[in-house]
């Protein structure tokens, strides 16, 4: 008992905020997707394939910044692959997130053994670097927690913020979200709701890319056979804890992180077999879901838009 | 003889004019289908080229390694059985509307409580062991579409997502299960070989088919007689197309929806069992290399109707077979089936792509 309340400490918190940044980045894509009628279950495939592209660029270029702005790109792709798919042809979302996912899980793979010549992971590559903030670092215990990251995380709390701002605060955001609640209402308003749409879910993967980036070259310097691990999907249930608000949906991210950073720990004592740890974070994804959804209403009901 | 045969001539060319249209029309139903597999496989040529890797010899060294001869087609089978029932799985749950896209987990849970069947049990005779162990799975895989079919009709929790987190948690556990409690000595992380009177029978050696697959054909048969000729298949797909329509016409919908997701459970658990007890007579840590996945894109490919989850199942099935035989001979990493997979879903999810694809080549849609 005396380990566990030990691992209680100011890195635990550290760690949290680090696992909470992929998970983050998605939730936020996903809210803009979801803001304009789109279910973006391509999330999973978006950020493992923005984290394969990220190690990619990384080991050719010896740049790691341009890995991250090559998987923001690969992520802003498969967001306009699926924004294809489900607005111009009308496809179904689900399905179109299914395929985008398993395509991200043998894409990734095969290309892997392309370059690499190993299936399951790549060579390490020089990642991203943590920097730290000057006064910041120094505050006791906040400053242990906030003090020393990399640029990624920084980067996630600015994206985090300027995403509520956009979404709630300036017209772009009143469009975009006139598009999610009531599309035909927004059509005769002049706002042009395909434009929007293919914006905001090229936006979403973007975003689910960056969320890869940093699991790839924030977090281990390589890439490994679906390192995402769901979180995807743990972003989705993040959204919807969220209420789809950026700010909420980053609170949600922060306990889910939470999660993660303390599954690591505990593996670390060894008190319970890792399998049993590893379980927690999918668990509680579970139970978050089940205890919040009903009191949560979604922005759109989710049909294509076809204008007459 | 003769009279007999002149009887019985006109016969079956009544039955052929009975079935060739419907032969006739199905295929032309499947067109979509058809076309997507051959547009994917297309793409999937750019790139094995843009890989370095020559199209034609990965294609043929596939082809030739799933159809080429008995032991490819047997291992073809093979593959395509658990996809049978993982499609047939994510299919029945798809009539009621719901998106079951954790068949990987049913699987794996229903395969360990069948391989716990079957080793817990040494001196009881085949007709009850192995039919007890396939019951253990179909029930394992029904515990594990409960949750999520509960939690979706007393709570709203979205299924796509808590069925894909169970199926995480599904490895784990079955992983810890046969790691720590039920773990056979050695260095691997399986259980003891289940007894004898618990194994299905291999029906074509020396390939692993076992007669696991008979047992998908015939559900195949009656997942089709259910959902077309019964009460509860007219009520599912009720739901499935207008929830709200069905609770006024005196449709329980939520235990509709209970009852969709559990029996689509233990269609996948049965499929792990028939894994567990034909293929590997053990359960292996995470043995499935991803069936779950499978089914769903097979379903959908296959017009969500179970003979056309069949056929594509066996596609599936030959493109894993004989991918492995392609990675042997030609060195191209076996995963660009997956991506060749993935192509096929992603046109079939929207056959308004293909028809645009066609018309921009200047042909004329078929209807």
């Amino acid at each position: 008992m005396v380990e566990v309340i030990e691992i209680i400490n100011v890195g635990l918190f550290a760690a949290a905020l680090r696992m909470a940044t992929p998970v983050a980045f998605a939730a936020l894509g996903g809210i803009f997707s979801e803001r304009v009628g789109i279910v973006n279950i391509a999330l999973e495939g978006m950020m493992l394939t923005g984290a394969f592209t990220g190690v990619a660029v990384c080991f050719f270029s010896g740049n790691a910044w341009l890995g991250v702005l090559a998987a923001v790109l690969a992520g802003g792709l498969l967001g306009l692959l699926h924004a294809l798919l489900t607005v111009k042809f009308v496809g179904n979302q689900i399905v179109s997130g299914t395929g985008i996912n398993i395509f991200a899980l043998g894409f990734t793979a095969y290309m892997c053994q392309i370059i690499w010549g190993s299936r399951g992971a790549s060579q390490s590559v020089q990642g991203l670097s943590v920097i730290s903030i000057p006064l910041l670092k120094d505050i006791p215990i906040l400053g242990g927690i906030l003090g020393s990251h990399t640029p990624l995380v920084y980067l996630m709390l600015i994206v985090t913020v300027i995403s509520y701002i956009v979404l709630f605060k300036t017209p772009v955001g009143l469009r975009i979200r006139a598009v999610g609640e009531h599309p035909s209402a927004a059509d005769t308003a002049g706002i042009n709701v395909y434009k929007t749409k293919y914006i905001c879910v090229i936006v979403s993967g973007m975003l689910a890319g960056l969320g890869g980036a940093f699991l790839s070259l924030g977090h281990l310097s390589l890439f490994a056979l679906g390192m995402t691990g769901g979180r995807g999907f743990i972003a989705l249930a993040a959204m919807i804890l969220g209420g789809w608000k950026p700010l909420t949906a980053f609170g949600a991210s922060l306990l889910f992180g939470f999660a993660d950073a303390l599954q690591m720990n505990l593996q670390g004592l060894g008190l319970l077999p890792s399998q049993i740890i590893l379980t927690i974070p999918y668990v509680l994804t579970i139970i978050v879901l089940a205890g919040v959804v009903r009191k949560t209403i979604p922005p759109s009901d989710y049909k294509p838009y076809v204008k007459e | 003889m003769i009279e007999e045969k002149e009887r019985s001539e006109p016969k079956v060319k009544q039955l052929l004019r009975k079935i060739l249209p419907r032969v006739k029309s199905s295929i032309r139903g499947a067109l979509p289908q058809i076309i997507a597999v051959l547009a994917a496989f297309l793409v999937g040529a750019i790139a094995l080229l843009a890989t370095g890797h020559s199209p034609i010899d990965a294609y043929s060294a596939l082809l030739t390694g799933a159809f080429g001869d008995v032991f490819g087609i047997g291992q073809t089978l093979t593959q395509a059985t658990p996809i049978i029932f993982t499609a047939l799985a994510f299919l029945f749950a798809f009539k009621s509307g719901l998106f079951n896209i954790g068949a990987e987990g049913q699987l794996l849970f229903g395969g360990f409580t069948a391989a716990l069947v079957g080793i817990s049990f040494n001196n009881l005779p085949v007709f009850i062991h192995l039919p007890l162990a396939l019951l253990a799975g179909a029930l394992g895989g029904a515990f594990w579409g409960f949750i999520p079919a509960v939690l979706k009709a007393k709570l709203g929790a979205h299924e796509v997502i808590t069925t894909m987190m169970l199926s995480y948690v599904a490895f784990y556990v079955t992983g810890y299960m046969v790691n720590y409690p039920f773990k056979a000595p050695g260095w691997v992380a399986q259980t003891v070989f289940v007894a004898p009177s618990a194994e299905l029978p291999r029906i074509l050696q020396p390939t692993q088919l076992s007669a696991s697959i008979i047992i998908a054909l015939i559900l195949a048969g009656f997942i089709y007689y259910i959902l077309e000729r019964t009460t509860l298949g007219y009520e599912v797909r009720a739901i499935g197309l207008n929830p709200s329509a069905a609770e006024s016409g005196g449709i329980n919908v939520k235990k509709g929806m209970v009852l969709a997701l559990v029996i689509s459970g233990a269609i996948a658990g049965l499929g792990g069992a028939g894994e567990v007890l034909g293929v590997h007579r053990r359960f292996i840590e995470g043995f499935s290399p991803g069936y779950g996945w499978d089914g769903l894109a097979v379903a959908l490919i296959g017009g969500l109707h179970p003979a056309g989850a069949v056929v594509a199942a066996i596609l599936f099935g030959a493109l894993r077979s004989g991918g492995m035989v392609m990675t042997r001979v030609t060195g191209v990493p076996l995963d660009i089936i997956f991506v060749l997979q993935a192509l096929v879903v992603l046109f079939v999810a929207a056959p308004k792509l293909i028809r645009y694809l066609l018309e921009k080549g200047g042909l004329k849609w078929w209807k």
